[in-house]
């Protein structure tokens, strides 16, 4: 057994404009160490640094898995906070009562040492972290409204792309109903019209001609409309038949029920944990990993339930009996290629800095992960045909790039063999 | 080849133009009766019940696709990850034989074997058995807990009984195979001493004890010299095997290598006599060789010692005079390279290793090639010893015998006397992996964990020292053999602990200098080996010869008349303690290219004389005769074979060594002579041969895939030839076109490729390759290419994707059977590795009607198996016959399954390269240069955005080579090693000007620019003659 339950779940403040009134609040009753430089250079480098580092357990603004970060040299000097930085536990065990205080607030959670990190490189954490990314309150605000309930993003972002499904449905009934309305007001015209011509003495060519009465069965029966409807008739078999065809083995939209109900739309989403965090492998290896319950553990060590609920929840209480009963968790493999296809992750991610998005879909969004892609051949191929290789500052390359550069179009990975066989099917 | 008027010929049959030959020869695939019908075709119901099931199973499968699970570790550990190999240090052990190799693990599962680069011994190399011997790992017949009396039982029970029975057992024996574990040893020592002064016999199945006592006799120690044969310019052996199965062939193939190696910087080589009775792979490497009787070997012997005597002026001895050809020519050149020459013997014979030693100091090659001061550990058995030790066991007189991952009842020539014995033993006990021969006899099985899964030490020379770690945990309950031991002995120290505190004290002193012991340890651990040998030295001998070659004179005649089996070992199969794995039964031999079968060779003069005619795989049975016991066994004519001699392999005829290996063959083993105090592989006395009216077949490879008799296929020339035109021996054809003689590469229908980045090329120089199969075995174990067992090769559908062509050569045609007794006297050997050539302009491309088989911009002729249809076509079209057809499902098919286990049982499957595709029925398939790992090699470039560095990527044939033979990569790089061997000009062309004259394409004259390239095969011989 690895991990000690703590029995006291944090609480995550979902309550934002509470938030946000004390960060306003806050943010004009503090006043940094002045020794924090406030240049634009520093932040921006520091914003590196905290992202790579610092982002999976922090928030600037927010109480995380640690505290929130701004402040943080108005509450102690700047020295202190790089100490503490580099080697947390030395402090803790200096008997420094700050950091004593902030161990147990935080259940004795250790956060590990940044040792390696550059005084420089401090600096610009310090920088970032008091004066970077700081939110208008009045955008926070309304920014905030959605990310209070998740299940409204997904709308909200539909909203900014032109005429929605629904507004054109509603057009087009409209239209329908007022095409429907002009034909009944034609009809009664010509209901009356007719009445007003049969009552007049009309000579007998007019008269046969105003009642004469069209005969369709004649037009059912003709030779053109039988070839049109059986021509008509084959070809939606066979389209139906191809298409039919062509989507066996093909499972997108595969979202299979998982034995955790784990959500992507939260951790990748809503509090944007990098993919690579947990799925370890995708930029050295062939498979992403799906990734053990240790990785998991990392943070459920700490966090043992969702909005504000008191008391583990019952979705991760199945991460800690995996731990304890030493029984991997056994979830339902939402990509399947044949074996007969060679796929790397590395190649694709590490080498071609492809996002997670562009074959994944907006995994981010995700409540269940489904299969966004056909995952066919056509669509491997299609890609190839189209994306770009980085070639920028990977000396593999150089030799290709430089033969390619009497060329009008860009170097893509159909030029350099892409598309042959053998770079999948071994 | 075009000035030596040689034939060549890859069988007699070919040799005699055979009909049965002919008629295979001219067609692709050899019709046999389809398994749908009786008469071999398929009536139109059968198609349309097959159609109709085709359409409602392929209905049927896309309804719903299976769920799969993705299940990843609980705890990962940090430095494994899925689809990422770790690469593990360790040894191969089975006895003595001995390689230091890197195991690659994926997922946690050993799955592929190679040397250890940094071995000062094998120096990154291995032969087939080591890279075949991953599969025993994963055999599901292992004994999968401790046994006793039959039956399943417990450790706790197991320790509690052995306990109490030997204390009150008496005398304790423990019997084993060479230790070269010097902890083990420690262990034993420390078990034997709690017992009483349990003694530990030591025997070898393949004994050497001749040379030991021989150097007892003469040198006063009795052990094993090093050889080295990379210092010899004239190397003689008398019937020692040195490149395929005598003591370290690994390690003497390599040093062999060297001296064969001629560039125009170095045109030299060493000269090598070979005087033996069956063709061995050393003798076919040979640049003389000479069929002689064994029963003459040890007047040869004599007789090249009393010529080197005569001219050093030191008295001759007295023998009866033996006529050998290039027996003085021997003499001359060993004595023209005094100091830098070596002579060795295969003999187990003490009297013959004892002249033999005494020639090696009259040459002065004591302390330069031969080093006594730097003994090897490889075979400490003692046949004496052993012999004693039986006839104690059945008289009663053991109380308790252990043994210890030895299995006399099988490979010892008295095995069924012990196994009579054993029963009269209080307690017996074996520690073997697998019930065999030895451990279904005993009342207790404790079994060992198998050596990949061991933590252990080696020490195989004086000075060097290697480790094995565990690479997988056990698979089942078994149990270290030395923590039995240790236990039994009452010590509760478990071996890993023990192992690390007898480094700590021993080797920590001498080798750990400067550094901590955890530190020392780590880094042996790491690289594996630990240590260097000291420079050799020169031992003063303590007695002569005078006595041993007076021994000898009197027991060996100078023309015997009677018929003599001489036993020998195979390099596929060896002592047979591997003979369970498939992939070396179905490796073809080198010389024979039998598979699945041991047989009686014998020579072509005697199968004439008795009637016995072999075509292709069809001959008799003979009745072998050896004092008393009598065996059938199928004769096969074998060229070179000594007159009045009959070879038979050891290692076959198991009857429990599980169910790939089980009947497989007849045991040689029961007719070994150990009458003499030694184990002898020579029996000269009381054989005999009659040919039986009882037909059998012999699944041989060696006619398969044939040339059709083009020529140029082997280019050769001599030493001296290539001294003075270094392209002597080369064929350049040319065609006429337009009034004029061109080069085939300048006539072309094709506008040729453009290879930008990568161009993967091959160079095979034929004067390196000495035939051992290495490459067959580990191409099969990287590429999962299928087992398809004895019948299916008798129908000529072998999967290998790289096969060794063996061509013999001899003077002249012959017209008639005594032209072919001529013929098949002596022959001369030539090998040649034969894979997919890349060719870029290839035949099979522009034959496939799916486009399944493509070119890609590297180079390589790209086979899509998920694309073919079964055409075969491609095969058809190709020249060098390297296409193979999957005519059945060889995986999970229960026809293949006692053959094929790495497909088949969930156990085997393990050993699969999770990389490469297993190929289903219907899908043609051949070498693809290993494209996984080219793959995998430009991806960790690119990764860490940089240029492939060469040898990086490497294909696995050539991993496995122990002399280099094979040499991959990028033409395109000229400064790549097989750029610099081919001398190649830097260009992005896909056909290369090759500056290298001994480089020549195979079939040149057809331009199919091919990408391996041969190097002419140079003999260093006086005159170009068979």
């Amino acid at each position: 057994m690895l991990f000690k339950h703590s029995l006291v779940g944090i609480r995550l403040n979902f309550q934002t404009l509470a938030v946000l009134f004390f960060m306003v609040i806050g943010a004009s009753a503090y006043a940094a160490d002045p020794t924090v430089l406030n240049t634009d250079e520093a932040i921006a480098a520091g914003k590196a640094v905290f992202n790579a580092n610092c982002k999976t357990c922090h928030k600037l603004d927010q109480k995380y898995i640690g505290p929130a970060l701004r402040g943080a040299t108005d509450r102690n000097s700047a020295a202190w906070v790089k100490t503490w930085i580099a080697n947390s536990q030395a402090v803790i065990a200096s008997g420094d009562s700050y950091a004593v205080a902030l161990y147990k607030e935080y259940n004795n959670s250790v956060m590990p040492s940044y040792a390696f990190l550059s005084d420089a490189e401090l600096d610009g954490v310090l920088a970032y972290i008091e004066y970077g990314d700081k939110v208008d309150p009045a955008a926070a605000a309304a920014a905030a409204a959605p990310a209070g309930a998740p299940g409204d993003a997904a709308a909200g972002a539909a909203a900014g792309t032109g005429i929605s499904n629904e507004y054109l449905g509603i057009i087009l009934g409209v239209l329908a109903f007022v095409l429907v309305l002009i034909l009944i007001v034609l009809g009664l015209v010509v209901t009356v019209l007719t009445k007003f011509i049969n009552k007049q003495d009309l000579p007998e060519d007019d008269k046969e001609f105003i009642s004469q009465k069209s005969d369709f069965s004649k037009v059912f029966k003709s030779d053109a409309f039988i070839i049109l409807v059986t021509a008509l008739v084959v070809a939606f078999s066979a389209k139906t038949a191809i298409d039919g065809l062509y989507s066996v083995g093909v499972q997108q939209g595969y979202a299979p029920a998982q034995p955790i109900a784990f959500s992507h739309a939260l951790h990748a989403g809503q509090y944007e944990i990098a993919c690579q965090y947990c799925h370890t492998g995708v930029e050295i290896g062939k498979s992403a990993n799906i990734p053990s319950a240790n990785i998991c553990m990392n943070c459920h060590t700490h966090i043992q339930n969702v909005g504000g609920k008191e008391g583990i929840s019952t979705e991760i209480q199945k991460i800690y009996n995996a731990v304890d009963n030493n029984q991997p968790i056994e979830w339902v493999r939402v990509h399947n290629l044949p074996d007969l296809a060679y796929f790397n992750h590395a190649q694709h991610v590490a080498v071609g800095g492809i996002e997670c998005q562009t074959c994944h879909g907006p995994i981010q969004e995700m409540e269940v992960v489904g299969q966004h892609s056909t995952l066919t051949m056509g669509w491997c191929i299609d890609c190839h045909r189209q994306t770009e290789i980085a070639t920028e500052g990977n000396v593999y390359y150089d030799k290709l790039v430089q033969l390619h550069a009497t060329s009008k179009d860009a170097l893509k990975v159909k030029d350099i063999g892409g598309l042959e066989c053998a770079k999948c099917h071994y | 080849m075009k000035e030596n008027k040689k034939t060549y010929w890859k069988g007699l049959e070919q040799l005699s133009n055979d009909p049965e030959f002919v008629k295979h020869a001219d067609k692709e695939f050899v019709e046999l009766p389809s398994s749908l019908n009786e008469d071999g075709s398929a009536s139109r119901r059968d198609f349309l019940k097959l159609m109709g099931f085709s359409v409602a199973a392929a209905s049927l499968a896309a309804c719903e696709a299976p769920i799969r699970k993705a299940i990843p570790y609980v705890n990962k550990p940090i430095d494994i990850n899925p689809s990422i190999p770790n690469y593990y240090a360790s040894t191969f052990t089975s006895g003595g034989d001995y390689a230091s190799v890197v195991v690659k693990t994926r997922e946690g599962r050993p799955i592929k074997i190679d040397g250890n680069a940094l071995s000062p011994i094998t120096k990154g190399k291995v032969n087939a058995i080591v890279e075949g011997s991953i599969l025993s790992l994963y055999d599901k017949q292992r004994v999968a807990g401790p046994m006793l009396a039959g039956a399943a039982s417990d450790w706790a029970k197991i320790d509690a009984h052995v306990k109490s029975k030997l204390a009150a057992a008496g005398i304790v024996k423990i019997v084993t195979n060479t230790i070269l574990s010097p902890t083990t040893e420690k262990a034993l020592q420390e078990f034997s001493a709690a017992f009483g002064g349990a003694e530990v016999v030591v025997y070898d199945p393949i004994s050497n004890f001749g040379i030991t006592k021989a150097s007892e006799t003469f040198y006063g120690q009795d052990i094993l010299p090093s050889y080295h044969f990379d210092k010899a310019k004239t190397i003689v052996s008398f019937g020692a095997d040195f490149l395929g199965t005598w003591i370290s062939p690994i390690e003497f193939a390599g040093a062999y290598a060297k001296t064969r190696k001629i560039s125009k910087e170095k045109p030299e080589m060493s000269r090598h006599f070979q005087f033996e009775s069956n063709l061995s792979l050393t003798g076919a490497n040979a640049d003389y060789r000479t069929p002689i009787k064994a029963s003459q070997s040890g007047l040869a012997v004599l007789a090249l010692y009393n010529a080197l005597a005569s001219k050093a002026g030191v008295a001759t001895v007295s023998a009866a005079k033996v006529t050998v050809a290039h027996l003085d020519k021997a003499a001359n050149a060993l004595w023209a390279s005094k100091g830098a020459s070596l002579v060795v013997s295969g003999s187990n014979d003490p009297n013959v290793q004892v002249v033999i030693h005494a020639i090696n100091e009259l040459l002065g090659n004591n302390g330069a090639t031969v080093d006594f001061t730097n003994a090897v550990n490889f075979r400490k058995g003692n046949d004496a010893r052993m012999n004693q030790f039986i006839t104690e066991l059945k008289g009663g007189s053991v109380g308790a015998v252990i043994f210890y991952n030895c299995n006399p009842v099988y490979d010892h020539p008295r095995g069924a006397e012990l196994a009579a014995g054993i029963a009269k033993a209080k307690l017996s006990i074996a520690t073997n992996g697998t019930l065999d021969e030895t451990a279904s006899l005993v009342q207790v099985v404790a079994p060992d964990h198998h050596f990949l899964e061991s933590w252990n030490d080696f020490n195989p020379k004086k000075g060097l020292y290697s480790l094995a770690q565990p690479t997988i945990s056990p698979l089942f309950k078994t149990r270290q053999a030395q923590d039995s031991f240790l236990t039994w002995a009452g010590s509760t120290t478990p071996y890993y602990d023990y192992l690390q505190a007898n480094w700590n004290n021993t080797l920590f002193a001498t080798l750990g200098a400067g550094v901590s012991f955890q530190e020392f340890w780590d880094r042996s651990l790491f690289n594996g080996v630990v240590g260097t040998a000291a420079e050799p030295a020169a031992l003063a001998p303590i007695g002569n010869a005078t006595a041993a070659a007076a021994e000898v004179a009197k027991s060996y005649t100078a023309a015997s008349t009677s018929p003599e089996l001489v036993i020998y070992t195979k390099i596929g199969i060896g002592s047979g303690a591997f003979a369970n794995i498939p992939w070396l039964q179905e490796m073809a031999d080198p010389i024979t290219k039998a598979t699945w079968d041991n047989y009686l060779t014998v020579s072509q003069k005697w199968a004439t004389e008795n009637g016995v005619a072999m075509v292709e795989e069809n001959t008799k049975k003979a009745s072998l005769t050896v004092n008393g016991k009598t065996i059938l066994v199928p004769i096969l004519i074998q060229p070179g074979q000594a007159e009045g001699t009959f070879g038979l392999a050891l290692g076959y005829g198991r009857s429990k060594a599980g169910r790939v290996a089980d009947g497989v063959g007849v045991n040689a083993y029961d007719l070994l002579d150990s009458s003499k105090g030694f184990v002898n592989f020579d029996v000269t006395a009381k054989v005999t041969v009659a040919v039986t009216e009882e037909a059998y077949k012999i699944a041989r490879t060696q006619t398969h895939q044939t040339f059709m008799g083009r020529e140029n296929v082997i280019q050769e020339a001599t030493l001296a030839e290539y001294k003075k035109d270094a392209s002597a021996g080369r064929y350049h054809p040319e065609i006429y076109k337009d009034g004029e003689f061109v080069k085939p590469s300048k006539i072309s229908l094709w506008n040729g490729h453009k290879y930008s980045q990568h161009h993967w090329g091959l160079a095979i120089d034929m004067n390196s390759c000495i035939g051992c199969g290495a490459c067959t075995v580990a191409c099969q174990v990287e590429n999962n290419v299928a087992v398809v067992g004895k019948q299916e090769v008798l129908n000529r559908r072998e999967m290998a994707w790289i096969r060794i062509d063996r061509y013999y050569s001899s003077d002249a045609a012959p017209d008639d059977l005594s032209g072919m007794e001529v013929a098949a006297e002596n022959p001369e050997v030539t090998f040649q590795p034969m894979m997919c050539q890349q060719c870029n302009n290839a035949p099979c491309e522009t034959v496939c009607p799916v486009a399944a088989t493509t070119h890609s911009t590297e180079g390589l002729n790209q086979m899509t198996y998920n694309r073919c249809i079964g055409t075969r076509y491609c095969a058809n079209n190709c020249p060098y016959k390297v296409r193979r057809f999957n005519w059945f499902k060889y995986h999970d098919n229960k026809d293949f399954a006692g053959v094929n286990i790495a497909q088949n049982d969930d156990m085997g499957k393990m050993v699969l390269n999770p990389d490469v595709t297993v190929r289903v029925r219907g899908v043609m398939e051949k070498c693809s240069m290993c494209v996984q790992r080219i793959q995998a090699g430009k991806l960790t470039a690119k990764r860490e955005k940089r240029t492939i560095v060469d040898g990086e990527i490497n294909v696995a044939c050539a991993v496995a080579c122990p002399t280099d033979a094979l040499v991959f990569g990028d033409l395109n790089d000229v400064n790549s090693q097989v750029s610099k061997l081919l001398k190649i000009e830097e260009s992005d062309s896909a056909s290369k000007e090759v500056g290298e004259e001994r480089a020549y394409h195979v079939l040149e004259e057809i331009n199919v620019s091919p990408n391996v390239w041969y190097f002419t095969k140079i003999r260093n011989k006086e005159k170009n003659e068979a």
